[in-house]
């Protein structure tokens, strides 16, 4: 009993010795509701995603109820890539965005050359399978997508995925850190961070890399869970968060805490136009986002001019 | 009343910095290891782990999470036989822990056949088992309690021992039974009532004509189980033991 007021007290303390260790250790920062410094939280925040790797998909359908496969296609139909599109898709992963990339460009590219077909009925047959041949070669078109993550659990995870589903053109697997991308200047189309950019620590430095390695006319989507404005749906939100959440990841994934820290981050994320304002001091020009389930999860964009 | 109510409210915004984590259920940890849970969460937690356990009976830590969460009426009063025990009473004052760290395997191994020692280390290697791997408390929200429940999966081992069953699941089922009787455990009563589903026709039928019988008899017939200081009885005779306690001769 007596611990519980000194946990009090030392609460006060703790914040004047967080501040003397910050000037030794690093600068504070969070980690779900907790204070430590940058470094602890990357690493806290690696082990998290370590411990969490095999179970990830299958949490991410108990906690959503299969849900964010709506939000990820959502993100993608935005996206509208064309074949030729070169996407890099950061803190992917188990590459749910990648891989859904590639479908939504391989069934462009069928239309493009469906389309194609239709206006060349006057080609002789060696026309034709010549231009088949040619084709065959390119079901992307030239598409292609890089999923760079910083955690090789999760990409061990994501690499055995696109195994067991099939897909091996046009995808490549490369471990870095969102804040300092292991990537030349101006390389791609599109930049996307899907449920990613909460876990980075110094999202400013991942906007600015974001900036950096997107071509000009490039553009920037980040997919992650923001702010519910409506009282009643966060009461509900925040009691299906913190109630049942960290219940799921016990019995599912016999993980309490790294689910608990997960619905904490959400709450120490920042809102909607915070993060918009963010985006823009990082340079990305014609900056909006779109709010999915009443703001449960937004759709930042946003442009390289 | 409702305060974690309250403090699920997110306030990680505006500076909590230097508190606790937990701080939604409005208590800090207890003891280490201890997440403290509101009631709804632990509602949720042990028809959580029920049926995971069921469903995936590889899931021991989903086992002791659906005790620790049911255990409510049945650990204080474990507890409060200890207290009025002598030997008990000692137990939960000095607090001992049997893990490989604490214990003499070589010396116990040296001790006579047939001694308390000398049989838990043959039971511990021929099925490959550890006293190491029993799961900490997590949702058991006070401290002594923590201890009961701790020392109960500790001592689980032992019972196998004492009564002779190996770690299949049949010899699992026996003792579930017997401590079902002894603890009054939820989490043992529902074990000693779905275990056997996964049993075969014919162990179903030793089961019910002879081993639960028997187990059930001893389970009422000895005194608790949690009241011997079983670290300082290794040189003990398990027969000996065995009638000091009150559990009858395996069949």
């Amino acid at each position: 009993p007596g611990r519980a007021l000194l946990a009090r007290r030392g609460g006060a303390l703790r914040a004047l010795c967080g501040s003397v260790r910050g000037l030794a250790a690093g600068p504070e920062t969070h980690f779900g509701f907790q204070t430590v410094t940058e470094a602890e939280r990357r690493e806290k925040i690696y082990q998290v995603f370590e411990s969490v790797a095999k179970k990830y998909d299958v949490m991410n359908d108990s906690m959503t109820l299969g849900i964010h496969r709506v939000w990820k296609d959502i993100l993608i139909h935005k996206m509208n890539p064309s074949p030729g599109t070169l996407l890099l898709d950061v803190a992917g992963g188990t590459g749910d965005i990648a891989f859904r990339f590639i479908n939504y460009v391989r069934s462009a590219r069928e239309r493009q050359l469906q389309r194609r077909l239709k206006h060349h009925q006057n080609l002789s047959w060696q026309e034709i399978s010549e231009s088949y041949q040619e084709d065959k070669f390119k079901s992307l078109g030239d598409s292609q997508v890089v999923v760079c993550d910083i955690n090789k659990e999760m990409l061990k995870v994501g690499k055995q995925k696109a195994q067991h589903l099939g897909y091996s053109e046009g995808l490549s697997w490369v471990l870095g850190n969102a804040e300092e991308l292991p990537f030349d200047d101006d390389k791609f189309d599109v930049y996307t961070i899907a449920f990613g950019i909460r876990n980075v620590t110094r999202i400013d430095l991942a906007l600015e890399e974001a900036y950096r390695v997107l071509k000009p006319g490039g553009r920037f989507l980040c997919l992650e869970f923001s702010h519910v404005s409506n009282p009643l749906l966060s009461r509900l939100y925040d009691l299906y968060s913190f109630q049942v959440i960290p219940v799921l990841g016990e019995v599912i994934a016999g993980d309490w805490k790294s689910y608990q820290y997960l619905v904490e981050s959400i709450r120490r994320f920042p809102p909607q136009e915070e993060l918009k304002a963010m985006i823009e001091d990082a340079g990305f020009l014609k900056v909006d986002y779109q709010n999915l389930n009443s703001g449960i999860v937004a759709i930042h964009s946003g442009f390289k001019l | 009343g409702r305060a974690w109510l309250s403090h699920a409210e997110p306030r990680g915004r505006d500076g909590r910095s230097g508190e606790e984590e937990e701080e939604e259920e409005g208590c800090y940890p207890l003891y280490p290891g201890h997440i403290p849970t509101s009631p709804l969460q632990k509602a949720l937690l042990a028809a959580g782990s029920a049926f995971m356990a069921l469903y995936d009976p590889y899931r021991h830590d989903m086992v002791a999470v659906l005790g620790e969460t049911t255990g409510c009426l049945a650990l204080p009063n474990l507890r409060d036989k200890m207290k009025h025990h002598p030997e008990g009473y000692r137990i939960l004052q000095e607090r001992p822990r049997i893990r490989l760290s604490t214990l003499d395997m070589a010396g116990l191994r040296g001790l006579p056949d047939g001694s308390l020692g000398r049989e838990y280390v043959r039971f511990l290697e021929d099925n490959k088992v550890s006293p190491d791997t029993r799961m900490p408390p997590k949702f058991v929200d006070d401290e002594e309690l923590a201890y009961v429940i701790q020392r109960y999966r500790e001592v689980h081992d032992l019972m196998h021992t004492l009564l002779g069953m190996p770690t299949n699941m049949l010899g699992e089922v026996v003792v579930k039974w017997f401590e079902a009787i002894q603890t009054g455990l939820p989490m043992c009563v529902l074990g000693a009532a779905f275990g056997p589903v996964r049993l075969s026709a014919r162990k179903l039928q030793v089961l019910a004509t002879e081993l639960v019988p028997w187990a059930i008899r001893s389970g009422r017939n000895a005194s608790c189980i949690l009241n011997f200081y079983y670290e300082q009885r290794w040189e003990q005779p398990v027969a000996s033991l065995r009638e000091e306690i009150g559990i009858f001769p395996p069949p």
